[in-house]
């Protein structure tokens, strides 16, 4: 996993609540194998107003110039704004491969489903959790300033917009947060306790030996 | 101390601790499918490892395998290279169970982990899937995992977890026929909105909860995920038991009375706290149909499709709006008078057994009306559907017009070729009402699948009890 390090953004707003990981990525394109490609279809049944699908050339495809990362202001967008409950509905990990690829590094919404959070942390893909009143505040910044932009500071968990004028703290778990900025991935920590797994397996088998039958 | 059924499932498979209250997991159940795997697969072979213990997965081809003409094979090309990789990753590893396209036993994934008895009380269950909640009706601590996790499971048999916080959803009082497992979960989400559950571990208990069957169980434990719940729970008891007993993966002899007895004690103890407790009323209840495009967006059949001028809450009002428009409906629609022209008795929620039961016996000696273009019965797997068609099941469908398929995920959420159209309404028995779910421009209403059957039946929505004799 990539380090993540802070960030100073472009931010695009996605005006809508409980954003389901269908809408993000649609089911027709989680039949490839891989883990990279999917931004082309981030979104695919509202950027576009064809059909979309898998190894179609986007550039043969009918865009929908009303949906908001279409507009010429939003593009190179690093940051997403969104509404309450974002990511919820399907495990696909595929959305965050998808917003990931699109060019986004962070989201911010009040909440999120938490399968979608866990992958995206997963992703360096950062999900961050403001309260209702802040994500409604940077909501009418951005829809009122052409390129507005966010800095996320990690290290400090702090969103704030490049004048400093305003700064929104959030919470991470250390463990995740440590994480991210070491880009490590958790596999390789967790093997560090391979003797502890070996001896809770051995006990587990003793205690419930029908679960190893 | 008191503890939930949560606390004892999570404390009992509880490796180490980190400072900051993350834990380590041990795994016991993996679930393979082919979606969410290969690049798990992929993963763990790009760093050199191996899967920790491979007898702990049970693997098949769900999502993308058709219902019909079996013989033809899988005719997408990048849906058979998804299900061949699946197979190639499992035979170079190896499996507990692999239960590939074609073989008689394949279905969907928490169709045939309880059906092979691989779904065991006390066990910690995970697939690459978020409908793995369904497995908590066993008492187990079961949910859905991204492929990372996938990856993570298969290389250290252990998940990294945050405890999650307890819920306890209390039914009581007595459901009335034809009123389901699945329309408490309806309501509930209704109740508590598609975020209600998140961060929580869902319990179910009370003397509804009682009384449903494991199947009835296994559905509302499904569809906490659409409550926002990770996990959702049943405590065991005889019914857990006796589904069990004879099970092909269930413990034989001293090894089952053993199991029995600890089985017994996953069960919220006396006095524990729960950090959030909701009630509904089963002597309440009436059946439930979604009319939007969220699960919460859920009315009561003898409802009316809600009027966005009486929200007040403007993000809210916008949802309602942009779901009415994406749905083709009017505000203040009476619900049974929702014409359809699909509908669709299958998924992970709703194609057990009992499920097709309650449906055909819905639907015996009637037709399907005139207006509804097809209406098609998939079964949960091989042994659902030859169960079925020793009791005689299939033939009541298809002498009432249904077609009966081959099972797999299906039109759940339309992998396969099985899709509604741009602009088709689907009466469904499915988890999911989201835009574009069930085929782009598809329309999803979610409901039981005797109300699934009645609508076939009638053409629009009624109320099942009006038109099923007991």
């Amino acid at each position: 996993m990539e380090k993540f390090l802070k960030l100073e953004g472009l931010v695009a707003p996605l005006d809508r609540a409980n954003v389901d990981t269908d809408a993000i990525i649609p089911k027709q394109f989680l039949k490839s194998i891989k883990r990279s490609g999917f931004g082309v279809n981030l979104f695919d049944a509202w950027r576009f107003k064809d059909v979309g699908e898998p190894g179609v050339d986007v550039s043969k495809r009918t865009v929908n110039p009303d949906f908001v990362l279409n507009q010429s202001r939003y593009q190179g967008a690093q940051i997403l704004l969104a509404r309450k409950n974002f990511g919820c509905g399907s495990s696909r990990e595929h959305a965050p491969w998808a917003l990931s690829d699109f060019g986004f590094k962070a989201v911010i919404a009040p909440s999120f489903g938490e399968i979608f959070f866990n992958n995206s942390l997963k992703n360096g893909l950062l999900p961050i959790v403001l309260r209702e009143s802040e994500v409604e505040q940077l909501f009418s910044d951005v829809n009122a300033f052409d390129g507005f932009k966010l800095i996320v500071n990690l290290e400090e968990q702090v969103v704030s917009t490049v004048d400093l004028a305003k700064a929104f703290a959030f919470d991470i778990d250390p463990f995740r947060k440590h994480c991210l900025l070491n880009g490590l991935d958790d596999i390789g920590l967790t093997l560090q306790h391979v003797d502890q797994i070996k001896q809770f397996e051995e006990r587990h088998r003793a205690s419930q030996p029908w679960l190893f039958s | 101390m008191a503890r939930t059924l949560y606390d004892k499932l999570w404390d009992s498979h509880l490796v180490r601790t980190e400072s900051d209250g993350t834990g380590l997991i041990y795994i016991d159940r993996h679930l393979v499918h082919e979606v969410t795997s290969p690049q798990a697969f992929e993963g763990l072979k790009l760093a050199g490892r191996k899967p920790w213990r491979v007898d702990s997965i049970v693997a098949t081809a769900d999502h993308n395998t058709p219902t019909t003409d079996w013989d033809k094979g899988i005719e997408d090309p990048i849906s058979k290279l998804q299900v061949d990789t699946l197979d190639a990753n499992i035979r170079e590893h190896g499996a507990k169970a692999y239960f590939p396209f074609l073989d008689q036993r394949q279905g969907i994934v928490h169709v045939i982990g309880p059906e092979q008895g691989a779904t065991l009380p006390g066990m910690t269950v995970v697939c690459g899937d978020s409908h793995t909640s369904t497995h908590g009706a066993f008492a187990c601590l079961a949910h859905g995992i991204g492929t990372s996790e996938v990856e993570h499971v298969l290389a250290t048999q252990c998940l990294v977890q945050k405890k999650m916080k307890n819920m306890l959803v209390r039914v009581s009082g007595t459901l009335a026929p034809w009123v389901s497992g699945k329309d408490i979960a309806l309501a509930l989400i209704g109740k508590i909105g598609t975020a209600g559950g998140t961060g929580y571990a869902i319990e179910f208990a009370g003397s509804a909860i009682s009384q449903l069957s494991m199947e009835g169980r296994m559905t509302l434990c499904n569809m906490a995920i659409e409550a926002g719940a990770r996990a959702g729970m049943i405590a065991v008891d005889d019914k857990t038991v006796d589904y069990l007993h004879g099970l092909n993966f269930s413990p034989k002899g001293e090894l089952w009375s053993a199991a029995e007895k600890y089985w017994r004690t996953l069960r919220t103890d006396d006095g524990a706290s729960f950090d959030l407790t909701i009630d509904l009323d089963a002597d309440q209840l009436i059946p439930q149909v979604s009319w939007g495009t969220s699960p919460e967006m859920v009315v009561p059949v003898d409802g009316r499709v809600p009027d966005p001028e009486k929200e007040k809450d403007e993000v809210k009002r916008e949802g309602i709006e942009r779901s009415l428009v994406y749905m083709g409906l009017q505000p203040n629609t009476q619900i049974a008078d929702i014409k359809i022209d699909k509908v669709f008795i299958g998924s992970c929620t709703n194609s057990r057994i009992e499920d097709l039961r309650i449906a055909a016996h819905v639907v015996r000696g009637k037709h399907v009306a005139n207006n509804v273009k097809l209406a098609m019965v998939v079964p949960g797997s091989g042994l659902v559907k030859a169960q079925a068609e020793k009791e005689g099941l299939d033939k009541i469908f298809v002498e009432s017009g249904f077609e009966w398929r081959q099972p797999g995920c299906s039109m759940c959420l339309a992998m396969n070729n099985d899709r509604l159209e741009p602009g088709e309404r689907c009466a469904s028995t499915s988890n999911r009402n989201f835009e574009g779910r069930q085929g782009a421009g598809g329309r999803t209403h979610l409901v039981s699948p005797a109300m699934a059957a009645a609508a076939a039946i009638e053409g629009h929505f009624v109320d099942v009890r009006r038109l099923a004799t007991n």
